[in-house]
């Protein structure tokens, strides 16, 4: 299966990267609220069933993929 | 028996102060080995250092892929067993991710490299890293790093303080860290993790030699380890 993993800076958590990225979105001229800025993991997961590869997923994420003090995740799974 | 204790400096691809770290605690009278980071034991040493760099990159988030090195697993048993480690900048990123300190460290507020001398204050001179300072001993030793705001939440911090395991803090404000935090210990005291770069100031003519109390501290503790151990 394919999984895609976004991780996002949790709620409340102070994001540096978002707010440079907002403040030049404005000065571009846009009119925006909030932005945050976090990053997408795409794998390709040998386990054809999808509360397998969702499992196996969730264990990349809590031992590499994100750190739970400061990120939160959401997994998406489709066919390969 | 007096002889140099042996300090452990793992090296992993992408560390890039190893060997300032190793010169450093050779002048301070321990024997350094360079350890590489796919070994999967540590020599017989009596402490081990973290050195600073950036290690894989820092892929996906600083610290974060060493963890998992050969060698991480050895230091992880050694601090364990009580032995002494001590993470400089990109070491305590590392001993962070790995769960043997608490906290995080991230970007700094600014976003930008922050490369200079700083002013710090020693919190608690009660610990094997800082036993040659004075309560409340302002340092200055310097920091070079993008990723040196460390954060941990409300709670955990109240727990640290309590508990007295914030070790040096900022006398100023650097990089927005929680509470100014610049080191810190784990619960046992053994292992330690700060930002500022102490092998960078142990000579005068580096413009401070204030890093030295922190690294002949742990070559005493060495020092005590080695001689306890035979």
């Amino acid at each position: 299966m394919r999984a895609t993993v976004l991780v996002r800076p949790k709620e409340g958590i102070l994001d540096p990267q978002g707010q440079a990225v907002e403040e030049a979105l404005r000065h571009l001229g846009f009119h925006i609220g909030q932005a945050r800025v976090g990053r997408v993991v795409d794998l390709e997961v040998a386990a054809t069933d999808p509360a397998d590869a969702r499992a196996e997923v969730e264990r990349m994420c809590s031992q590499l993929l994100a750190n739970p003090l400061i990120e939160s995740y959401e997994i998406e799974l489709e066919p390969a | 028996m007096n002889e140099a204790p042996r300090i452990a400096v793992v090296v992993f691809p992408g560390s890039n102060d190893d060997r300032d770290a190793a010169w450093a605690l050779g002048a301070l009278g321990a024997d350094p080995v360079l350890v590489w980071h796919a070994e999967p034991e540590l020599p017989d040493v009596a402490a081990v250092v973290l050195p600073g760099g950036f290690s894989y990159g820092d892929y996906l988030r600083c610290g974060a892929i060493a963890r998992f090195s050969p060698a991480l697993g050895a230091v992880a048993r050694f601090a364990a067993a009580g032995g002494p480690v001590l993470g400089i900048c990109n070491g305590f990123q590392i001993l962070c991710e790995a769960g043997l300190l608490p906290g995080v460290l991230r970007p700094n507020v600014s976003l930008s490299f922050i490369c200079r001398d700083v002013p710090l204050t020693v919190e608690n001179a009660a610990t094997i890293f800082t036993a040659r300072c004075e309560p409340e001993q302002r340092l200055t030793i310097p920091v070079k790093n993008g990723e040196g705001c460390w954060f941990a939440d409300p709670a955990l911090y109240a727990e640290l303080e309590a508990r007295g395991q914030i070790v040096l803090r900022y006398a100023e404000p650097v990089n927005g860290s929680i509470g100014d935090v610049a080191g810190i210990v784990d619960r046992a005291g053994n292992v330690m993790g700060l930002m500022p770069h102490p092998e960078h100031a142990v000579d005068p003519l580096l413009g401070s030699a204030d890093g030295a109390l922190i690294l002949a501290s742990l070559v005493d503790a060495a020092r005590d380890r080695s001689a306890a151990v035979v």
